[in-house]
């Protein structure tokens, strides 16, 4: 079985986050980057899958040269090799952008599943999952919060607001995983040493067979042109709780008074 | 005149609020600009929801009654929503924000050649009859504005409670039924069945105006039910912190934050909660913010309209009974 995991490079959430001023991208320069927490348990499930089922795991990351400890990051839980595609062209690009350079990637690759975060700790949209099984004419099994591959078979739970609908599907397939799936454990220092001698594959775009022309912010469909900051927030009405109740019974007054009653 | 589409997502024949939330703000932009809204509604349900639709907005209702809608993955609903947009030559698709749809989006979006711009909270025509969008990213700190390029569709999916919902008095809108033929792609990952879990008379935090959320400082998992108990007075949902979620007190379907889900209802009250990075980033965009922490420290507090330094244990009971009698 061969398993391929998408990861992406985010800032840092307890750091400060700026876009640059000149094009409006996230300036991933100016703050600590580090591997999408959301992708550890991805990691993690490809891991499982090496356990039970002798899993060959290779991590993909879109992203500039120096995103390449998040790389060794991910290979460090134990994972096969590393693939990265690097290309001054793909700065900017929309998540169709993004999807469209995976999908490439994953074009000359084998594999049985894709593992996907559901979402990005940065932007967030949810779109790349299903954006490369659609370039891919693969299912998308996404926000799955439960996963069995069998023999040519994947089961998903897929979560959502009611509850999780139970889907199967043929391999190859697509999968996007929620943080309720597992519990991720951490790298061994074993898997960081060895990580560092992990095979890793650095790509362009033309190595790929990737138009530049399908990329990157100029290409964008969906791109920004403004960024400001959220206006400061005014002090709330804060009260101490005496014991007696009356806090309650301030905090009932204000929510009748804003109409939530 | 053009039309704009709005896929209006539906759980149990009724339509999600959001999709009520999209007709009206389709409806908005399309007076300004001399367009319609046509909604689209995939599965059964449509001739019974299509005097609500019509209410909210929709001059027109392209429906495909089929179960196959949601008895498979995604893709059906690709590509009845394909079929409607061909069938109105759309150039504008308004989605809900939330998982499952944006899937939908994302796909259709590759095959139609559409740009695709989620979460919004605000929408302006922009000077070249191009959408401008604006987006609270970074769990609120910073707000953008993006549009979609002049050569692809514009796909904007919007995000929960950031519209009101207004009925206009219109009535029935005129409805057309969509031939699809599913590719046999489509048919490739079947839904086997559906695992409903959430209680069915509380709503869900994605929608909620009002969500009542609860972390660590509950001590266990028994005082979800003093949570519970004011959500139901106040018609709220309930959520929860990551660690009350890891905890296993509540499940992680209801985890709000940067790893669980974003929510931006019109009041949020958090309780035993302290406010961390990883949890604003998911509702920091609450309209209004209640936060009941015995610790008058906790980073909660700065972000706070209203705060209660106290007991959870005697407040939120006591809260519970003061919005009971204030009821009446
Ligand atoms: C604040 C902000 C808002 C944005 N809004 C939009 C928008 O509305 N529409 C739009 O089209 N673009 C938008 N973008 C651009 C978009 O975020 C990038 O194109 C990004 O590369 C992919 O989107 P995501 O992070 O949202 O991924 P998601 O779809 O949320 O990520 C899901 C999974 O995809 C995989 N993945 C994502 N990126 C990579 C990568 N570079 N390499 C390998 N795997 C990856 C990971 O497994 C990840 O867990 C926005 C960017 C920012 C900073
Ligand atoms: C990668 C990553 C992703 C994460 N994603 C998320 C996420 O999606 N959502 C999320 O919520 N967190 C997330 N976290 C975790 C986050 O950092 C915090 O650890 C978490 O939010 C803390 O939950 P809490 O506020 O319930 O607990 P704590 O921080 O322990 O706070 C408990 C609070 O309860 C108060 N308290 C205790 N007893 C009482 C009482 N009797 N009455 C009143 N108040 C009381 C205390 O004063 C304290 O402020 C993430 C962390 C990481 C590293």
């Amino acid at each position: 079985m061969k398993v391929l995991v998408p990861v992406k490079r985010v800032p840092d959430t307890a750091g400060e986050k700026s876009f640059d001023p000149n094009d409006r991208t996230v300036d991933r320069e100016s703050v600590e980057s580090v591997l999408c927490p959301v992708n550890e348990f991805a990691i993690e499930e490809a891991v499982r899958l090496k356990e039970n089922h002798g899993a060959e795991v290779t991590v993909l990351l879109v992203g500039p040269e120096s995103a390449q400890p998040v790389v060794r990051k991910a290979l460090s839980y134990g994972l096969d090799a590393g693939l990265q595609i690097t290309d001054d062209a793909i700065a900017g690009s929309d998540a169709l952008g993004t999807a469209r350079v995976i999908a490439k990637a994953l074009e000359g690759q084998e594999f049985d599943v894709v593992l996907f975060g559901n979402q990005s700790t940065d932007a967030r949209t949810c779109l790349v999952p299903a954006a490369v099984a659609e370039l891919l004419g693969l299912p998308s099994l996404t926000y799955a919060r439960h996963l069995e591959v069998g023999e040519g078979k994947v089961t998903v739970h897929r979560e959502h607001e009611e509850g999780w609908d139970v889907v199967e599907s043929t391999l190859p397939a697509v999968v996007s995983v929620v943080e309720a799936i597992n519990e991720p454990r951490y790298p061994s220092f074993k898997g960081i040493m060895a990580a560092k001698s992990k095979p890793l594959e650095v790509s362009s775009l033309a190595d790929l067979g990737v138009e530049p022309d399908q990329v990157g912010l100029a290409n964008a469909a969906a791109s920004v042109h403004e960024v400001r900051d959220r206006p400061p927030k005014e002090a709330g009405t804060i009260v101490e709780d005496d014991g007696s109740g009356s806090a309650a019974a301030q905090l009932a007054d204000w929510m009748v008074e804003k109409k939530f009653v | 005149m053009a039309e704009v589409l709005v896929l209006i997502d539906h759980a149990d024949g009724e339509p999600r609020k959001l999709s009520l939330q999209l007709l009206t703000a389709a409806k908005q932009l399309a007076e300004d600009s001399g367009d319609t809204v046509a909604a689209v509604w995939l599965g059964p349900g449509a001739s019974d929801a299509a005097e609500r639709l019509g209410s909210f907005g929709a001059d027109k209702l392209y429906h495909w009654d089929s179960d196959d809608a949601y008895g498979y993955v995604t893709l059906p609903q690709v590509e009845a929503l394909e079929a409607a947009l061909e069938a109105s030559g759309a150039d504008t698709l308004f989605f809900a924000s939330s998982n499952h749809v944006k899937d939908v989006a994302a796909r259709l979006a590759i095959r139609v050649g559409a740009g695709v711009i989620t979460d919004v909270t605000g929408l302006a025509p922009g000077d070249d009859g191009r959408l401008v969008a604006t987006k609270e990213v970074f769990g609120g700190e910073k707000i953008t504005e993006s549009s979609v390029a002049a050569d692809a569709k514009q796909f904007i999916g919007i995000a929960s409670n950031a519209f009101a919902a207004e009925e206009d008095g219109s009535g029935a809108p005129e409805t057309v039924a969509l031939d699809v033929e599913l590719s046999e792609a489509a048919t490739a990952a079947t839904v086997v069945s559906v695992e409903k879990v959430a209680s069915a008379d509380r709503p869900d935090i994605g929608e909620a105006a009002i969500v009542v959320a609860g972390g660590r400082g509950l001590g266990d998992e028994s005082k979800f039910g003093l949570m519970e108990q004011l959500a139901d007075v106040l018609g709220a949902g309930v959520g929860a912190s990551r660690a009350a979620t890891d905890a296993g007190w509540y499940p992680h379907r209801y985890q709000i934050g940067q790893t669980g889900r974003t929510i931006s209802p019109m009041l949020y009250i958090g309780a035993g909660i302290s406010g961390a990075i990883q949890h604003r980033a998911g509702m920091q965009t609450s309209q209004h913010i209640v936060a009941i922490n015995k610790d008058p420290e906790a980073p909660i507090f700065q972000i706070a309209d209203f705060g209660v330094v106290g007991d959870l244990n005697q407040v939120v009971p006591k809260l519970t009974e003061e919005l009971t009698s204030r009821k009446g």
